[in-house]
C-alpha cells in the first residue's frame, strides 16, 4: 500500500512550549493508524500540526507526496484532510443541519446523496436534524463531528480520542462508525481507549513526551506486554 | 400620548442609526475578535463622502450609495493595513484602531476643511405629518424603516445563506470553521467591509437628522455603539438592535424627563446588563 501521509521528525512549539519534540510516523492509504501515548504526550498537538493549527516549526509532513508544512488550514482542509477534534468543535447555536451544510463543499446531486449516505451511517443525526447541536448529547455530538468530517469524501480523516467520554454503549456505535468510514478513507486515530484502538487500528504510532517512541502493527503492539505497561500503563 | 409617540419615534430614530454602526461593529468582535475603535472614523467618513456628494449631484440616493462604497473601500484598507498585523492582540488593536481613527478624523479636515457642516434634508424627507397632537417627522421614519430594513436583509444573509453560515459558525468557533476548508481570513474581510459600510451609512443617514457634521462626531457615535455591542451581546445581531433600540429610547425618554441623566442612562444600562447578564441579551457564542 502506498504512503498517504508521512510525518517525518516534526517539532512544534506553542508559545513558549516545545510540545512535539521529533514526531515521525507514517499513514498507509486505506489502513488506521492509531497514535497512542500518556495525556500530554503530544498526539492532540500532532493532528493539529498536521491539520496547520499548531503549525511545525520543522520537521516535514507530506500527504500525497507533497508537503502541507507551511500550508494554510483551510487549503489542508480542501486538499483532503477532514478533521474531528477532541472537543468535537460543534457550532453549539447551529441546528444539526446547518453544522453538516456549514462542511459541505458542494451541493450538487452527488453530494446531497453523500450526505444522505452519512446520514445513514448515523442515523440519530436525522431524528435531530433541526436541533441545535449544543443541545445533543455527548454521544450525538461526536456522531455529528464524525458525519460533519465524513460528509465530503475526504482521503484521510483525522479523529481525535472518539471514545472520551462516551457510555461502553455509544462507543460501541462511534466503533461501528469507525469500522465502516475506514473502508472508503484512511484514518489516523488518537486514543487513550487501548481495547477500541485495538480493535480498529492496523497500525501503531507510540508517542511520549512529545517524541516517537515506536511504530508498528497493531497486532505486535497487542503482544508485547512490556511496551503496553511501560508507556500506556496497561497489560 | 402625543408625547409618548413622539418620545418613542425619536428613541427609535436615534436607536436605529446606533443600529446601523453597531451591527458591524458586532460582526467584527464576535467573529473576528477584533476591538476597532477606528469605526467611528468610518461612520464620519461616510458622513461628509454622503454630504459633500448630495451637494454635488443633489441626490441623495447617490449621497447613500456613495457613503456606503467610501466606507466598504476604506474598510478595506483598514483591515489590510491596520486590522491583518494586530489579529489576536487586543492591547495593540485598541492602540492602532484609537490612533487610525484620530488619523481618519483628521483626514476629513485635510480633505473637507476645519469647520463643520450643514447637512440638509432631501426636499421629500423634509417635513413632518400632523396626526391630531402627534408630529411624525419623516425623516426620523425613514431612519427608522431603514433600519429595519438592513436588520432584515441581513437576518435574511445570516440565517439563510451558506456566507451567513459561515459567519455565524465563525463567530462560535474560528478554529473549526478553517478545518472545514473554509478561509476565515477573507471572511474577516468581507465582514470588515460590511461592517465599515454599515457605519458609513449609519454616518450619511445621521448628517441630515443632527442638521450638521463634524470630525469628531465618528468618537461620541463609537461610544455609544460599543455599549450597545456589550449590551446586546457580542456577535448577536438581534442583540445589537434590541440594544440600540433600548439605548435610543433611554436616551430619548431620560432627555425629557430627567435631563440630567440623559447622558449617564446608556452606562447605567451597560452597567446594569454587565452585573446580571455579563454576556449581554443576546449570545451568538454556542
Amino acid at each position: 500500500m502506498s504512503i498517504l501521509l508521512k510525518v517525518d521528525n516534526v517539532h512544534t512549539h506553542i508559545g513558549q512550549y516545545h510540545i512535539l519534540q521529533g514526531v515521525s510516523f507514517e499513514a498507509k492509504a486505506g489502513e488506521v493508524s492509531v497514535l497512542l501515548g500518556r495525556n500530554g504526550a503530544g498526539k492532540t498537538t500532532t493532528l493539529k500540526t498536521i491539520m496547520g493549527l499548531t503549525p511545525a516549526t520543522s520537521g516535514q509532513i507530506t500527504f500525497n507526496n507533497k508537503s502541507i508544512v507551511k500550508i494554510p488550514t483551510h487549503h489542508i482542509a480542501t486538499g483532503g484532510i477532514g478533521y474531528v477534534p477532541e472537543d468535537q468543535g460543534i457550532f453549539g447555536a447551529l441546528t444539526v443541519e446547518e453544522n453538516i451544510k456549514v462542511a459541505m463543499k458542494k451541493e450538487d446531486d452527488a453530494a446531497l446523496a453523500r450526505q444522505e449516505y452519512v446520514l445513514e451511517l448515523f442515523p440519530d443525526l436525522k431524528k435531530y436534524w433541526k436541533k441545535d447541536g449544543g443541545h445533543l448529547s455527548g454521544g450525538q455530538k461526536q456522531m455529528l463531528s464524525m458525519a460533519r468530517a465524513f460528509v465530503n469524501e475526504s482521503k484521510l480523516l483525522l479523529i481525535d480520542e472518539p471514545s472520551k467520554g462516551l457510555a461502553p454503549v455509544v462507543i460501541e456505535k462511534v466503533m461501528e462508525a469507525i469500522n465502516e468510514m475506514k473502508k472508503q478513507t484512511t484514518i489516523i486515530l488518537v486514543e487513550q481507549n487501548f481495547l477500541m484502538a485495538s480493535k480498529i487500528g492496523d497500525t501503531y504510532t507510540l508517542i511520549d513526551d512529545g517524541e516517537t517512541v515506536q511504530s508498528g502493527l497493531m497486532q505486535e503492539l497487542i503482544e508485547n506486554e512490556d511496551l503496553k505497561r511501560k508507556y500506556l500503563g496497561i497489560g | 400620548m402625543e408625547l409618548l409617540i413622539n418620545l418613542l419615534i425619536n428613541g427609535l430614530a436615534t436607536g436605529m442609526l446606533i443600529f446601523l454602526l453597531a451591527a458591524g461593529l458586532t460582526l467584527i468582535f464576535g467573529l473576528m475578535d477584533v476591538l476597532n475603535f477606528a469605526h467611528g472614523g468610518l461612520f464620519a467618513w461616510g458622513a461628509f463622502s454622503g454630504v459633500w456628494l448630495y451637494g454635488v449631484t443633489d441626490s441623495f440616493t447617490l449621497a447613500i450609495i456613495g457613503a456606503i462604497l467610501t466606507g466598504v473601500i476604506l474598510g478595506f484598507i483598514t483591515e489590510k493595513l491596520i486590522i491583518t498585523p494586530v489579529y489576536g492582540n487586543h492591547v495593540q488593536q485598541i492602540l492602532i484602531t484609537l490612533g487610525f481613527m484620530i488619523v481618519l478624523s483628521e483626514m476629513l479636515k485635510v480633505v473637507f476643511g476645519p469647520n463643520q457642516l450643514a447637512a440638509k434634508t432631501p426636499p421629500l424627507l423634509a417635513g413632518s405629518w400632523e396626526i391630531g397632537d402627534v408630529i411624525i417627522i419623516k425623516y426620523r421614519l425613514f431612519i427608522i424603516i431603514i433600519g429595519f430594513i438592513v436588520f432584515g436583509i441581513f437576518q435574511f444573509i445570516l440565517k439563510r445563506t451558506k456566507i451567513g453560515l459561515i459567519v455565524r459558525a465563525g463567530v462560535m468557533n474560528k478554529e473549526m470553521v478553517q478545518a472545514l476548508g473554509i478561509n476565515i481570513k477573507q471572511v474577516f474581510l468581507y465582514v470588515f467591509m460590511t461592517g465599515a459600510g454599515l457605519a458609513a451609512l449609519s454616518g450619511i443617514l445621521m448628517a441630515p437628522y443632527s442638521g450638521v457634521i463634524y470630525a469628531e462626531m465618528g468618537m461620541e457615535f463609537a461610544i455609544l455603539a460599543f455599549i450597545v455591542v456589550v449590551i446586546g451581546g457580542m456577535g448577536s445581531f438581534p442583540g445589537s438592535l434590541l440594544a440600540a433600540i433600548l439605548v435610543g429610547l433611554a436616551g430619548s425618554f431620560m432627555a425629557y424627563y430627567v435631563p440630567a441623566l440623559s447622558l449617564a442612562v446608556n452606562m447605567m444600562l451597560m452597567a446594569i446588563v454587565l452585573i446580571f447578564r455579563p454576556q449581554g441579551l443576546f449570545t451568538a457564542k454556542g
